[in-house]
């Protein structure tokens, strides 16, 4: 048999019927539900009367609209307090493989509760109504976003519509160095390629920097996939994959477990696999990444300066930079370190897991928040990253840093709950977007690793978290 | 069962920036809501209007920004959108193609458009049209210098034909092209493959029982 690529194996075994057109119809091993875009699809269903095909396929939790404090209230916002509470009904009337509700022990980001249970395994195809999903590639899964009438196909017919991607392998090679962490290296990424440069691609990221990762450095990568364009990232199986995955929640088990990793050590592209495109990095030439724009690829490096659109000659290019740096209230050529920042987040289905915040820890260990920065937010990815923290006493050291330890949820990466700037104030964020009023109306997002954000929190500016430790 | 859509004769606005994302087009506040209609009056709310919005509230009311393109008088009642490259990038939400068919428009018509919207612009009768960039640019110029400026899009023919009579071409999946035309709902068309996802799954459950847990 030819050569063939992981996105190739993956597509090839899920195929249920095919268009002459070549759309697809991909069987759905996972569907992740949460409460933002399912309403509408509970509802359609109902309307049709139709019933979800395969419920043990859903796993589900409420981590968009959930406050992040004092839980004993329950959600005080009605219209958020009534989304929350329609997944809840709707979870109930149709039942999952598990559900993870509000203040659920092991309640948390639909990309972090996942992986973490075991739901989120090698050769799987995942879909959720989020664009996020991308995350679970990093197990070797077919993995994508989806919209709410497509969460309404999937329960309906376990099947999505698509039409196979080209294939695009991002390799990473050489050793990071210090202070360099999965975020810088994706962040790099789109700085290279571009918000559409993975447009109509399926991403598979590979290369020794990308092997040294854990699976927590993996997902990052994974997750901002989309932020490059691709509906789908995804890593090849190796010991680490399968290290990580033995013994959780709904991992298989004994004879099954035998069986599964030896399926699952196939899922690799093969050797002399050809893709349509390929783009190299080298890991050494990559510094730690801070973004000063409204889109992810405007990004430079912490040792850098804001750009000067004058010397961009494409009038769209820089009219985009211009209206951007209005927006962020930043002059050109002013350098990254002399960036004051008023808030810190860290969170979010990017950065929110046990590694991310052992690497904010180290940096906030034994320093305080800086006296111009109004808040630091650190918001673990789930009830079960939280219990952890707790174990490894990270909580105490963010509490001494005077940072906020909060209850898990999304936050305010994108602040649909009462977590969020204020216009014109500035964010130093772990999270995968620095869109206009992402994290609030007029609030204005700079992009980081965990460790850089931990870094701005203590210095009150950019800082090149190499210098601090 | 959709809005199917066969052919327009509209009114063209141009929203002349790159990377517009899906945050742009409906903000977060308005996910909240449990429906799938009623997101039009907020539709690029933190462009179009000068406050900041909240769900519920009466939009009809509140202070518009006399300097986004969309409020200028002459592209009242447009349902033709023309856009830069990336339109529709960042997060997966359906609401955004919602909010924009309920303000009006049915075509959007530019260079690239990301996956996802993309995908979910056609569940909901509303037809992304990718052309060349150099033709873009010229719909652009045309468009800013002439009032009233309209394009006819015909989905059988494949083409877009502007005032000055040249017809561009444009390419669509064959599928989708005709679920759009019928107004067909993707999930009866799926279903008529009901036996084949049985089989597919039956034997997929034999092979990887783990997957089934």
């Amino acid at each position: 048999m030819a050569a063939r690529t992981l996105y190739e194996k993956l597509w090839s075994s899920h195929v249920v019927h095919e268009e002459a057109d070549g759309t697809a119809l991909i069987y759905i091993d996972r569907h992740l539900v949460h409460e933002v875009t399912s309403p509408q699809a509970f509802e359609g269903l109902k309307l049709a009367g139709r019933k979800p095909w395969r419920v043990s396929s859903i796993v589900a939790t409420a981590d968009h609209n959930t406050p992040t404090d004092h839980w004993e209230r329950g959600i005080e916002d009605p219209v958020s307090r009534q989304q929350v509470e329609t997944l809840d009904a709707n979870m109930r009337e149709i039942g999952s493989l598990a559900y993870f509700p509000f203040r659920d022990a092991r309640q948390g980001i639909v990309h972090v509760i996942g992986p973490e249970n075991g739901a989120t395994l090698p050769g799987m195809t995942v879909v959720c109504g989020d664009s996020h999903t991308s995350t679970h590639g990093a197990f070797a899964c077919l993995a994508h976003g989806i919209g709410t009438s497509e969460v309404e196909h999937v329960m309906a017919t376990q099947c999505l519509l698509q039409k196979k991607s080209k294939t695009l392998l991002v390799r990473v090679d050489g050793q990071p160095g210090r202070g360099v962490s999965a975020k810088d290296i994706v962040l790099a990424i789109i700085g290279k390629i571009g918000t559409a440069g993975g447009t109509g691609y399926a991403i598979e990221f590979g290369g020794s920097a990308i092997r040294s990762l854990s699976m927590e450095g993996r997902m990052t990568v994974c997750n901002m996939a989309i932020e490059a364009g691709a509906r789908a990232g995804m890593i090849g199986v190796d010991q680490t994959t399968i290290d990580y995955l033995k013994g959780r929640a709904f991992s298989p088990k004994g004879e099954l477990w035998e069986q599964a990793v030896a399926y699952w050590r196939t899922l690799k592209s093969d050797d002399d696999a050809q893709f349509d495109k390929v783009v190299e990095l080298d890991a050494a030439d990559i510094q730690p990444q801070v973004t000063w724009g409204t889109s992810p690829e405007m990004v430079t490096t912490v040792d850098g300066r804001v750009p000067d659109p004058a010397t961009v000659a494409d009038p769209v290019r820089r009219e985009g930079m211009e209206r951007a740096l209005k927006y962020m209230g930043l002059a050109p050529n002013t350098l990254i370190t002399e960036i004051a920042v008023d808030q810190v987040f860290i969170g979010s289905c990017t950065n929110s897991r046990i590694e991310d915040l052992r690497e904010a820890a180290a940096v906030a260990k034994g320093r305080k928040k800086a006296a111009n920065v109004k808040r630091v937010l650190v918001v673990p990815g789930s009830g079960l990253v939280k219990r952890q923290a707790e174990e490894e006493g990270l909580h105490e050291i963010f509490m001494a840093a005077d940072f906020e330890w909060r209850e898990p949820g999304c936050s305010m990466c994108l602040a649909m709950n009462a977590d969020r700037l204020e216009p014109g104030e500035r964010c130093a964020s772990t999270s995968n977007r620095n869109f206009e009023g992402r994290q609030g109306a007029g609030g204005r997002t700079h992009l980081v690793s965990p460790a850089m954000a931990a870094a701005a929190a203590v210095m009150g500016h950019f800082t090149d978290v190499r210098q601090l430790s | 069962m959709m809005n199917p859509f066969t052919q327009l004769d509209g009114l063209v606005a141009p929203l002349d920036r790159a990377n517009v994302d899906t945050d742009a087009i409906i903000p977060k506040q308005f996910l909240k809501s449990i429906k799938r209609s009623g997101f039009g009056p907020n539709a690029f709310d933190e462009w179009r209007y000068l406050d900041v919005g909240q769900p519920g509230q009466d939009n009809s009311q509140r202070p518009l920004n006399p300097d986004f393109v969309l409020n200028q008088p002459r592209y009242q009642g447009a349902q033709i959108l023309l856009t830069r490259d990336n339109f529709g990038c960042g997060s997966s939400r359906e609401h955004a193609p919602w909010a924009l068919e309920d303000f009006g428009l049915r075509v959007l018509i530019g260079p690239s458009f990301a996956d996802i919207f993309f995908n979910n612009s056609f569940k909901n009768g509303l037809l992304p049209i990718r052309l060349d960039a150099a033709e873009v640019d010229e719909l652009f110029l045309q468009c800013e210098a002439n009032e009233g400026y309209r394009l006819a899009v015909d989905l059988a023919a494949q083409t877009v034909t502007r005032p000055d009579g040249k017809v561009i071409h444009f390419e669509v999946d064959a599928f989708r092209k005709e679920c759009l035309l019928n107004g067909w709902d993707d999930i009866g068309l799926t279903l008529r493959h009901e036996d084949k996802i049985r089989a597919f799954e039956a034997q997929r459950r034999a092979q990887h029982p783990y997957y089934f847990a």
